[in-house]
């Protein structure tokens, strides 16, 4: 056992840190929310930040920190751990970076996409280009995404896919769908779908803005109306879809920021020291000392899943049960941490972004707010536990 | 990063689950709960045929000189059998202290003696005021001709009365912070009268009382008035000792739990299948990787040589916090069987909860937290 990093690890943190301390703006800070462990106030999902997200992330390309943890034939590093650094410090920062291209397309095309997938869109995500969204949910197929009702017909050399899309984070600011399409709805549901890429340019697809309750367009709802996609754009399998979304969802659990919780702390510790409240400072109250102590063990215990996670892959295993129990850790945790925040500011704590007298620019409000979308994306932490319960502990399936 | 047990540690897990399996099952575990001593001497020999008191002890004394996350490893699979008896006491708790603070003669004398099983020891630390903190010692020595004479009362001293020496905290000089000094008391020296405390959590607390007690001037163990950064230190090791057990207690939950969860039928179906019984046993199995992940990285610390106050704090918090909860979720899932005596669940809780207050409960270790964050 060894919970240190090695010399070369710390040398590659810093030169992240070196490198994001530099390219970001000045006043990054106050413009950014990115609340850990939620997925409503990230940056590069928004429209205004797209011209530094894009710029950000063609120079993290060019830095190679895209392609991590692919093989080295790819390119690559072949660590996950290094990629786990990257995203930490990232995350750290608030950088408008990480997305489904790096995080969920590229591993799953390695795993399973044809040669003709690898060497048209590997590439491009590596350069920071080629951005994807997820196009899973549908407005009766959430946690149950076997029940999904866009089909995609076999015309020979292409599909025709009609249906509809929502939740779709980034498809407004990204270049393909990541989806899950019904290709054949007699067969059994789980070897009825097929993983697809389909441009967003391609006729036929219509991109609707949904406004979550931070106030920020961060998803959207898609429809396709007869739109062909060419049989090239098939991920894996066809009609292996679920499979394949199963092998990219353990990917997307692990693709968290975890670097954004240690900084919320620290921030709140410095709030402490320099506030004063009933003629002393906060920090010097025994329930907020106690609050934040807990916040730290949290998030300290948070990281032990996280390393772990990245060392489980290095081992070449893949972590399934890991990967459900970090999801559900990780985004708990984001409530928990707002919470704790919004109780050590009190009403400050409520104050929106553009108030003059918002503490931190007014991200533990709009934090608060992010912090329910959570335990709800990316299969909720019901659908976690049931996973960690059925393939990690064995216990028979719930009806 | 590197979260596998090596090869020695994981012999060492093996040997004691096969040993501790074999050598101290549940009737064994409850004949001592309801003893004096709770303590075993035909299982504490067998013990230190394995070498285990000695495990990390310095080779020069007769130990095996391992690390103290060998220790951890050990005590997991000990608190996973709820082994019985004064080990963290004698083992982790006084005899790294006694290695740290002792003269040659008393280590040369005592702790060979400890690696063969043939001598146990425990710390008296904790007086009415039971806070880990050098004020609450009140108990007095005062020199009289070249030797000391102790006054006071101490109480939560674990194992008292099974051990064969007592170290004991003592004040020496006024100054809180540095007038403590440690000495070894015999339980047979006029004045030491020792008293098993009657628990709820299986362990042996003892009050002992030390009227008038002389001790000639071999028996001050470590430098005069500067014993309490080195008691701390032993404090912490117990703490993390306990929390290591703890993990093992919840593991053993955990399985006992979930084999019940798949055979009892209720509503023509096993439990298991239900979503609340799910996601409360996916609680627990997360709440164990977690607290095992911090515990084996304080205990990791210790043995690197890093400062580890943090880490401590943490894992005793979580290890207490999450040990309690386990096994509380542990009852629920079991119903009315399981708060009967004759099931083995509420040997655990007991474990858990004698384990969440000692060496530092909950609010003490946050608030070594709360200062490791500079607050």
């Amino acid at each position: 056992m060894d919970f240190s990093f090695t010399p070369e690890q710390l040398a590659f943190r810093k030169e992240v840190e070196d490198f994001v301390k530099a390219e970001l703006p000045p006043d990054w800070d106050d413009q950014a929310v990115f609340w850990p462990g939620s997925y409503g106030t990230m940056p590069q999902m928004e429209s205004e930040f797209q011209e530094i997200t894009r710029r950000f992330n063609r120079m993290v390309g060019e830095k190679g920190w895209n392609r991590l943890g692919w093989p080295e034939e790819y390119g690559g590093r072949n660590s996950a751990m290094k990629a786990a650094i990257a995203g930490d410090v990232l995350s750290y920062y608030r950088a408008p970076a990480g997305g489904v291209a790096v995080t969920i397309a590229a591993p799953t095309i390695l795993l399973v996409g044809s040669e003709d997938l690898k060497r048209e869109f590997l590439p491009r995500i590596a350069s920071g280009e080629a951005g994807f969204w997820l196009a899973y949910s549908e407005p009766n197929a959430g946690s149950d995404l076997a029940a999904i009702k866009t089909t995609a017909v076999d015309r020979g050399d292409h599909f025709v896919v009609n249906g509809q899309k929502i939740w779709s984070s980034g498809a407004h600011v990204t270049e393909y769908a990541w989806a899950i399409v019904k290709t054949d709805p007699e067969a059994p549901r789980h070897r009825s779908a097929t993983l697809m890429i389909i441009p967003n340019d391609t006729p036929g697809v219509t991109i609707k803005p949904i406004i979550n309750i931070c106030g920020n367009h961060s998803f959207n709802e898609v429809f396709f109306d007869d739109v062909r996609v060419p049989k090239k754009y098939v991920v894996g399998e066809v009609n292996q879809g679920f499979y394949n979304v199963m092998l990219a969802l353990q990917f997307e659990r692990l693709a968290i920021g975890s670097g954004a919780f240690k900084r919320v702390l620290e921030e709140l510790v410095q709030y402490a020291k320099e506030t004063t409240r009933y003629g002393r400072p906060l920090a010097q109250d025994p329930h907020v000392r106690r609050r934040l102590a807990e916040m730290a063990i949290e998030i300290e215990m948070f990281y032990s899943f996280y390393w772990q996670s990245a060392w489980i892959q290095d081992q070449g295993r893949v972590p399934e049960t890991e990967a459900s129990a970090l999801k559900l850790f990780f985004t708990e945790l984001g409530v928990k941490l707002a919470n704790t925040a919004v109780d050590i500011l009190g009403p400050y704590g409520l104050l929106d972004k553009g108030s003059p007298w918002a503490p931190f620019g007014g991200r533990v409000a709009l934090g608060y707010l992010d912090s329910i979308s959570g335990p709800i994306g990316a299969g909720t932490s019901e659908i976690q536990k049931s996973i960690i319960a059925t393939r990690g502990l064995g216990l028979p399936r719930a009806r | 990063m590197d979260f596998e047990l090596n090869e020695e540690q994981r012999i060492l897990q093996k040997t004691a689950r096969d040993f501790l399996k074999k050598e101290c099952p549940k009737e064994l575990v409850r004949q001592l709960n309801e003893s004096d001593t709770g303590h075993s001497p035909e299982l504490w020999q067998k013990m230190a045929e394995l070498g285990w008191q000695g495990l990390i002890l310095p080779e020069v004394y007769g130990g095996a000189g391992w690390s103290f996350l060998d220790m951890a490893v050990l005590l997991e699979e000990m608190g996973y059998n709820l082994c019985p008896g004064p080990f963290v006491s004698t083992a982790v708790l006084a005899a790294p202290l006694l290695v740290e603070a002792g003269t040659e003669a008393q280590k040369s004398e005592i702790l060979p003696l400890v690696a063969r099983g043939k001598q146990i020891l425990t710390l008296a630390v904790l007086e009415s005021d039971c806070g880990y903190d050098s004020s609450v010692v009140r108990t007095t020595a005062v020199r009289e001709g070249d030797g000391w004479v102790l006054d006071g009362t101490k109480l939560f001293v674990p194992d008292a009365l099974a051990a064969d020496r007592i170290l004991c905290v003592a004040r020496t000089g006024g100054d809180p912070g540095e007038g403590l000094s440690l000495f070894l008391v015999d339980s047979r020296d006029e004045g030491v009268s020792v008293t098993p405390l009657k628990t709820i959590s299986g362990e042996r607390q003892c009050e002992v009382v030390l009227r008038k007690v002389r001790l000639g001037p071999e028996r001050l163990a470590g430098p005069e008035g500067l014993a309490w950064p080195m008691v701390r230190s032993a404090l912490d090791r117990a703490a993390v000792a306990r929390a290591a057990e703890t993990v093992g207690a919840m593991r053993a939950t955990l399985d006992l739990t979930l084999a019940y969860a798949k055979e009892r039928v209720q509503f023509g179906r096993p439990i298991g299948s239900f979503q609340a019984i799910q996601h409360y046993l996916a609680d627990m199995w997360l709440d164990i990787l977690g607290t095992r992940n911090l515990v084996l990285r304080a205990a990791w610390k210790i043995s690197t040589g890093r400062p580890a106050r943090n880490e401590v704090g943490m894992a005793k918090v979580r290890a207490g916090q999450l040990g309690r909860k386990v096994t509380t979720v542990g009852h629920r899932i079991f119903g009315a069987i399981g708060f009967t005596m004759e099931h083995d669940l509420h040997l655990y809780h007991r474990r858990t909860v004698g384990a969440d207050v000692a060496f530092g409960d909950t609010d003490f270790h946050y608030e070594e937290v709360a200062r490791g964050l500079g607050l």
